[in-house]
């Protein structure tokens, strides 16, 4: 629970400007967990290869990872190895079923939960060693607004907030969009709702985070942020299916309506965000 | 767990119980076969008396540096999968090698003891109160939100200064203590090592802030007010929004309470 937001001795590092985000890293978070952000990172990435580009997902959620259970993967070399310099980057990074290539945490990652010095550069020298070599990379990050999560998030030129239309979930959302306006000065975050009841709730929430947004988070008058909404994924069976049989969705059942959803999301991404691959 | 070899007797002759019940003699404790115990009763009764022994400081009665750990550790196991909020003192007495050098260490250990009683009387039964090494003192508070957190610490600190130790007739000592403290973070299952750090590097910012203080990490300053959360849910129709679980009339207001305290805490 340390925060950017308040330097101490222990953090004044961490409290400093955030880097520069690079270019082509999309971070995938939420305001609260178990809203299908891990779900909504694979079953992305997947959509986006099939629109020809090349996709490393990271799992950057350190203190509670589990893309590894999503897509049913327990490697021996995990980011774990690369952090303690048992094993080289490339040697950690494999091929996931939807056609993407995934670099998982590891269980050993809980050590790294907090941000040092020393996780927060090897992280960055990680992300920018993958960045040449894909045309996105996803980071997977933890909920909420630990310091590692803030830290991933700023290392991304764009932020996929999802969230559920459940209160909490809204609120912690909201919350959290409300730590990134005011400690990285974000202008853009996109908002992905899951698990939506019918078509428009997406919409109508983000509207509405927007509306509270505009009267309560402090921003530079000439840059406010702007939340766009970038989709709604529908209540659908199949997702429960694939979660349960660990299989990845957009592998299975690509055609059901929570399938069509995400491709027409990545989709949306590749008119906006990604630049189209050579 | 090793299934036990059931035996139809327990020889105690045969077993070497003189250090365990010399221990246990030690501790004031009833080292003896009762008559009519029977044999199992007996050991039972021993190991028991043994574990408790294993887990207490022998000096103030408190939990031990192992006990503490283990506690610690569940606390991180918890607080991953629940977020709920612990909170992790730690307490130093001030100035407490004067008190030996000046008034030897007899003294020092009576100041131990009455702060330890202390200590254990202004925590709740389910907060562990342990001594940590010499002068050090630690407790845990699970379920601990953060103004409580405060609230109980100062309390701490003002009951110990208020303390009138009797070390020797006529000579009562005053002490005072510097607290620091963490909340393990929630949602993340962090390490036992890594939150005493941050402990004690309150503890530390309490010492060298003067002593007699109270320094608790501080907590994420964020939160989403009434007026925030009514504005949010306020033109949704959340029974609309969620199919699952929906239940009439179910206004945000208790949800997103708790959510705000977690995003809070």
């Amino acid at each position: 629970m340390n925060d950017l937001l308040t330097p101490t001795a222990e953090n004044q590092d961490a409290a400093k400007v955030p880097l520069k985000p690079l270019g082509k890293v999309l971070a995938i978070t939420s305001g609260k967990g178990g809203v299908g952000k891990t779900f909504v990172s694979a079953n992305l990435a997947a959509a986006l290869v099939k629109r020809g580009y090349k996709v490393l997902v990271l799992d950057a959620d350190l203190g509670l990872a589990n893309l590894d259970v999503v897509l049913n993967l327990y490697p021996k070399i995990t980011l774990h190895d690369v952090f303690t310099g048992k094993a080289r980057l490339e040697e950690a990074i494999l091929p996931a079923p939807g056609g993407f290539s995934v670099l998982l945490a590891g269980s050993g990652m809980v050590e790294y939960s907090r941000l040092t010095t020393e996780v927060r550069n090897e992280f960055l020298r990680i992300i920018s060693g993958l960045v040449p070599h894909y045309d996105v990379v996803l980071l997977d990050t933890g909920a909420g607004i630990s310091d590692v999560v803030l830290f991933a998030v700023s290392l991304a030129s764009e932020v996929l907030m999802v969230a559920t239309p459940e209160p909490t979930s809204l609120t912690d959302a909201y919350a959290t969009i409300k730590v990134l306006v005011g400690q990285q000065q974000r202008q853009t975050v996109r908002v992905i709702i899951n698990q939506a009841a019918r078509p428009g709730t997406g919409l109508a929430i983000t509207h509405q985070l927007q509306h509270v947004l505009d009267r309560f988070a402090v921003t530079d008058p000439a840059h406010p942020i702007r939340l766009i909404h970038m989709g709604d994924i529908p209540v659908d069976p199949e997702v429960r299916h694939a979660v349960m049989r660990r299989q990845l969705m957009m592998a299975t059942t690509p055609g059901c309506p929570a399938g069509q959803a995400i491709s027409q999301i990545a989709g949306t991404l590749e008119k906006t965000v990604i630049p189209k691959p050579a | 767990m090793a299934t036990l070899t059931a035996s139809p007797r327990i020889d105690l002759q045969a077993l070497q119980l003189d250090d365990a019940r010399a221990l246990l003699k030690h501790d004031a404790r009833n080292s003896e076969q009762e008559a009519g115990e029977s044999p199992t009763d007996y050991l039972q009764r021993v190991i028991d008396n043994l574990c408790e022994l294993s887990l207490k400081d022998p000096l103030t009665g408190l939990s031990n540096r192992r006990h503490f750990r283990s506690v610690l550790e569940r606390s991180i196991e918890s607080v991953a999968r629940s977020g709920e909020s612990v909170l992790l003192l730690l307490l130093d007495i001030d100035h407490f090698k004067s008190i030996n050098d000046s008034h030897g260490h007899m003294a020092g250990d009576l100041v131990l003891q009455a702060v330890a009683s202390c200590l254990a009387r202004c925590v709740r039964p389910m907060d562990t109160v342990a001594r940590y090494g010499g002068e050090e003192f630690a407790v845990i508070l699970p379920n601990c939100r953060p103004l409580f957190g405060r609230a109980v610490a100062e309390r701490i600190r003002q009951t110990i200064a208020s303390l009138s130790i009797p070390v020797a007739p006529l000579l009562n000592i005053q002490t005072t203590i510097s607290i620091g403290g963490a909340y393990a973070p929630e949602w993340v299952r962090s390490t036992a090592d890594l939150w005493i750090e941050r402990a004690d590097l309150q503890l530390y910012r309490a010492k060298s802030e003067g002593r007699d203080q109270i320094r608790l990490e501080q907590p994420q300053e964020l939160s989403v007010s009434a007026e925030e959360k009514g504005l949010l849910f306020g033109s949704l129709d959340m029974n609309e929004m969620v199919t699952a679980e929906a239940v009439p009339g179910d206004t945000p207001t208790d949800a997103a309470d708790k959510a705000t305290n977690r995003v809070n805490a």
